[in-house]
């Protein structure tokens, strides 16, 4: 857990794993290319577990949701969740893959506390869903990464090894995890490196919280991630031996380790050694990738078609239901704001980094403002704010339509752009509205030319020797002036009214 | 050993019947001669008396069957209509879960299990209003022919003590035989009902796959496994089934096909019926005298009106290695729960594999632990192929000669079993001789169709042979009206 603690606000380069890996020259490593499949299981945001009517909810009382199906009772039977095949299949779509017209559930078999049938239900030979892929951004280029297939399964119990006054002896298992629905998500062997294995999991991480398939909180494991790496000479075809890497259940454990990974294999090979296909296990306390032992993962799973479930039939009606609920995507929806709003690509890909941000960016210019005030706006106050607080933009005091009003003061000139991100910070506080905020703490702009000539006279009556200056020619004082008037009205007159008059008693005399 | 069940009875049947059944029953309370709590009392004293000689209750569920005979009872003194097997007194096959009542499936690994949930078959049973006596012995998990792989003692027949009663419903078998029970539940993987029913002579009848809910079922072979019933009577046997059938959201292999009234359909005429006699069921292998005995059965039938034709079913040398195959790989699987974990038997181990390797050593039986075997390795990588996969091509094959067959002929009649109840003993040393006697029951199981077994006479003057009548997919009314036709013109008694 010390990593985790000291790297807040890690960069992907800094990220160097040990000593012993990163002792590799820079220029050996780069003769070798990176080959990098990601599978990932994303628990589905369904109510309900895969097979069974108890609650999938997270953080409930240990063995609170379970029954016999979920608990592998004797003569207790699954019961497919259509909700979990349609979020299924809302990924794929969204996924660009081809939803299988038929597929088939399959058991996987072996022994292990936490599977209390002893098999885990899964989806073998015929997937869900196969040749999808996903289009990720790195290093301002895109690239598309394929998708091999898509597969429902259901989650294993959680086998809690501490807290317990026995825990040295024994284990407990909390069944409320067990049953849960996943999705299992193969990437092809499309990915050359750490970052881009970053980039595919942000991407896919946004798509599944887009499609609201997932909540994709990898805290609480709903997205999990295992790796598959192997390493070759630039320009060689064929691809080395790979290891199966587990345990990424951050980003950072996923650069980290693929990082580890990567130098250890060239490491390896450098030195006339050859990779060993195997399973290794991401040691985050050592933040080393180490072998398991061959009979923690040496099985033959006997995969056979599962008897108690009939076949999947993806009817066209549920595809229809399923399209019909699908949102704009992410891609969709930067292209569109980039065209749509005149806005850059990169403030484009910040505004839908989530389906909230992006949806409250629209409401702000639904509600009148202009897309590029409200873009700025948004991106220098809303997030720095959001970003320092903690808070999702859901909680945010300042509704879309309140910021299209503060936006609309500072445009008409009612208040400075400096009173208005005063009464921004406010209003993040309060909740308040702008032109509320603006009165009661008197930030209206003085507009009155009467009042402000008042002032300007005041200035050049104060300030002989620059008023000289200024008459003189030169023109730097002239700033100076400004800001003297600006500052006798505490910031509030308007300035470009201010300029006009300066200028203009100043040319008078 | 008494052969008339009622013969000793406190609550006598009513006059001119040999036995209760589920109409007598009902008349003998709806007119009040007898209580469903003075029926209970009389079942129990039957089972107390004759249990001992015949092991065919594991356990029994007095609390339950009173408070069930008692809320009959309730009924009729408040003047409610009854449900329809209002104090029926039942046998439940130790595979079915009930609620609150030891369940083992026969298996030491299972010793003291208190399911908290009832079958559905169970549940349905109980809605409508069955007394549930107890529990009856089985082979393991339902895997055997004989009984003698129960982990608490063979079954003896109620024929012949020294005799088998076939399994691995034997208990279910036996009870209903010697009148311990009415009706009786079992399963039936590839003959668990129709060849106990033959071995005891009683009827026994396994409904199409999906026709009756599996939920509450210990499974052993998940795409084989039936619940059906016993009675002494084609017409119990049709009412029993009309209570359980019908789709179960809880299993979704479970059928959405209607359910007809099979009790009321039982005296349609089966004039004209064309019955097919296929020849692979009449070779060698097959006992002359209970050869003998199923000819005199198809010639009664022919007497009926019914058209015997010969059929040829060509994959019927196959299906014991093709039963024997998938039933275990499924097994294999099914059976891996019983891991020490969460219920039954745990023998502690120094590690996991340890605690799993003892547990489930010490849990189940030699027989158990060879179908688990040869499951496993059905399943392996490398065999895969060659035996679980050919298997699933060659069940098609079956498949397809009794839709062929069905083309032609409108019912399938064959013996239940090649031999009559063989002696304790005689088999148990050779597996393989015990698994042909199942040679053919697990055709029909393979197919997913419906049959049942009937008594046809008995060889030797005391044991009974079994005249299997198989229908199609759903076709159970068309089977039972057979049935019913057989035992009315005195089939049973050939």
């Amino acid at each position: 857990m010390a990593v985790e603690a000291g790297c807040y606000n890690f960069g992907l380069a800094m990220a160097r794993a040990t000593q012993e890996a990163s002792s590799i020259p820079p220029e050996v490593l780069a003769r070798y290319e990176p080959v990098i499949g990601l599978e990932t299981h994303v628990q589905l945001k369904t109510a309900t577990k895969i097979f069974c009517a108890c609650s999938a909810r997270f953080g409930d009382p240990p063995n609170r949701n379970t029954c016999p199906v979920c608990l592998g009772l004797p003569g207790a039977l699954p019961v497919l969740n259509r909700r979990a095949l349609e979020l299924a299949v809302k990924a794929a779509l969204a996924l660009h893959c081809t939803v299988e017209e038929r597929s088939r559930f399959a058991r996987k078999n072996y022994f292990y506390p936490d599977l209390p049938k002893g098999y885990q239900i899964s989806m073998y030979e015929l997937p869900l869903a196969t040749r999808g892929w996903l289009e990720i951004e790195h290093d301002g280029k895109t690239k598309r990464i394929g998708i091999t297939r898509l597969h429902l399964e259901d989650d294993a119990a959680k086998g809690m090894h501490e807290g317990f006054p026995d825990s040295d002896r024994n284990t407990y298992i909390d069944f409320n995890r067990g049953g849960v629905p996943l999705i299992e998500i193969v990437s092809e062997p499309d990915i050359r490196s750490p970052e881009e294995a970053h980039a595919y999991l942000t991407a896919l991480k946004q798509i599944l919280l887009y499609t609201e398939v997932s909540d994709c909180n990898m805290e609480e494991g709903s997205l999990r991630c295992d790796a598959n790496v192997s390493v070759r000479r630039h320009g060689e075809q064929n691809f080395g031996t790979k290891t199966e890497v587990k345990n990424l259940n951050s980003f950072r454990y996923l650069v980290h380790a693929l990082e580890y990974e990567i130098e250890r294999q060239v490491q390896t090979l450098e030195s006339g050694g050859t990779i060993a296909q195997e399973t290794r296990l991401w040691n985050v306390a050592a933040g080393r990738t180490e072998p398991m032992r061959s009979k923690e993962y040496a099985h033959d799973y006997r995969y056979f078609p599962e008897p108690d479930l009939l076949p999947v039939h993806a009817t066209k009606a549920m595809l229809a239901r399923v399209r019909a609920e699908m949102p704009e995507l992410p891609a969709a929806r930067r292209a569109r704001f980039v065209r749509d709003y005149g806005i850059t690509p990169y403030d484009a890909g910040v505004l839908t980094a989530t389906r909230e941000l992006a949806d409250y960016f629209e409401q702000t210019v639904r509600a009148g403002a202009a897309a590029k005030t409200a873009s700025n706006w948004i991106q220098t106050e809303l997030l720095r704010r959001l970003n320092a607080s903690g808070e999702e933009i859901a909680a945010s005091r300042i509704r879309p339509e309140a910021l299209a009003e503060l936006i609309a003061l500072v445009e008409r000139g009612e208040v400075t752009a400096a009173s208005g991100k005063a009464i921004f910070a406010k209003m993040f506080e309060t909740g308040k509205p702008a032109g509320r905020i603006a009165a009661e703490d008197g930030h209206r702009q003085i507009q009155d030319a009467g009042e402000i000539e008042r002032a300007c006279r005041e200035v050049i009556k104060k300030n002989p020797d620059q008023t000289a200056k200024y008459r003189a020619g030169n023109e730097g004082v002239f700033k100076f002036l400004v800001g003297q008037v600006m500052r006798a009205t505490r910031g509030q007159a308007n300035p470009q009214v201010v300029n006009e008059a300066l200028r203009r008693l100043l040319a008078a005399k | 050993m008494s052969a008339s069940p009622n013969a000793s009875a406190g609550a006598a049947p009513p006059a001119g019947s040999t036995a209760w059944t589920v109409a007598g029953i009902r008349r003998a309370l709806e007119s009040r001669k007898v209580s469903a709590r003075e029926l209970t009392k009389d079942y129990y004293a039957r089972i107390e008396r004759e249990n001992p000689r015949l092991n065919a209750f594991l356990a029994l569920s007095p609390d339950r069957a009173y408070s069930q005979a008692d809320a009959i009872d309730a009924k009729i003194a408040r003047g409610e209509p009854l449900p329809p097997l209002a104090g029926v007194p039942a046998a439940l096959k130790d595979v079915l879960d009930t609620r609150g009542t030891e369940t083992t499936a026969g298996s030491r690994i299972l010793k003291g299990y208190v399911p908290p949930y009832d079958a559905t078959a169970i549940e349905r049973l109980d809605r409508a209003g069955a007394i549930f006596l107890g529990k009856t012995n089985c082979d393991e998990f339902a895997m055997g022919s004989s009984n003698e792989n129960s982990a608490f003692g063979p079954v003896h027949n109620p024929v012949a003590l020294d005799r088998v009663p076939g399994g691995s419903s034997g208990g279910s078998a036996a009870a209903v035989a010697a009148g311990l029970a009415v009706v009786a539940l079992g399963t039936d993987t590839g003959g668990s009902i129709r060849q106990p029913g033959a071995l005891c002579g009683v009827p026994g009848m396994m409904p199409t796959y999906g026709r009756v809910s599996r939920y509450g079922l210990i499974a052993f072979a998940s795409s084989l496994d039936r619940i059906g019933p016993f009675a002494s009577t084609v017409e119990d046997v049709a009412r029993v089934l009309e209570v359980i059938a019908g789709r179960d959201p809880l299993d979704a292999t479970s059928a959405d096909h209607p359910v007809p009234s099979y009790s009321a359909g039982l005296d349609a005429p089966v004039k004209g019926l064309r019955l097919g006699i296929p020849a692979e069921y009449f070779a060698e292998g097959l006992d002359p005298a209970i050869r003998q005995k199923i000819e005199a059965g198809i010639g009664l039938l022919k007497q009926l009106g019914c058209v015997p034709t010969p059929i040829a079913m060509p994959h019927t040398a196959y299906a014991i290695p093709t039963y024997y195959l998938i039933a275990t790989a499924e097994a294999s699987s099914n059976l891996a729960r019983f891991d020490g974990v969460r219920y039954g038997l745990r023998v502690p181990g120094a590690t996991l594999g340890e605690m799993y390797r003892k547990t489930r050593g010490a849990g189940f039986g030699p027989e158990v632990k060879r179908r688990i075997m040869l499951g496993t390795y059905a399943l392996s990588a490398g065999y895969y192929d060659a035996f679980y996969l050919k298997a699933q091509k060659v069940r098609t094959l079956i498949k397809g000669d009794f839709d062929r067959a069905f083309q032609q002929v409108d019912l399938i009649l064959t013996p239940t079993s090649p031999v009559t109840a063989f002696r304790l003993g005689e088999r148990t040393e050779d597996p393989l001789a015990m698994y042909l006697a199942d040679i053919y029951t697990v055709t029909g199981s393979l197919a997913g169709v419906t049959g049942i077994s009937l008594p046809c006479g008995k060889v030797c003057g005391t044991l009974p042979v079994g005249l299997q009548v198989i229908g199609p997919h759903f076709e159970e009314g068309r089977v039972l009206r057979l049935a019913r036709a057989f035992e009315a013109a005195g089939g049973f008694e050939l």
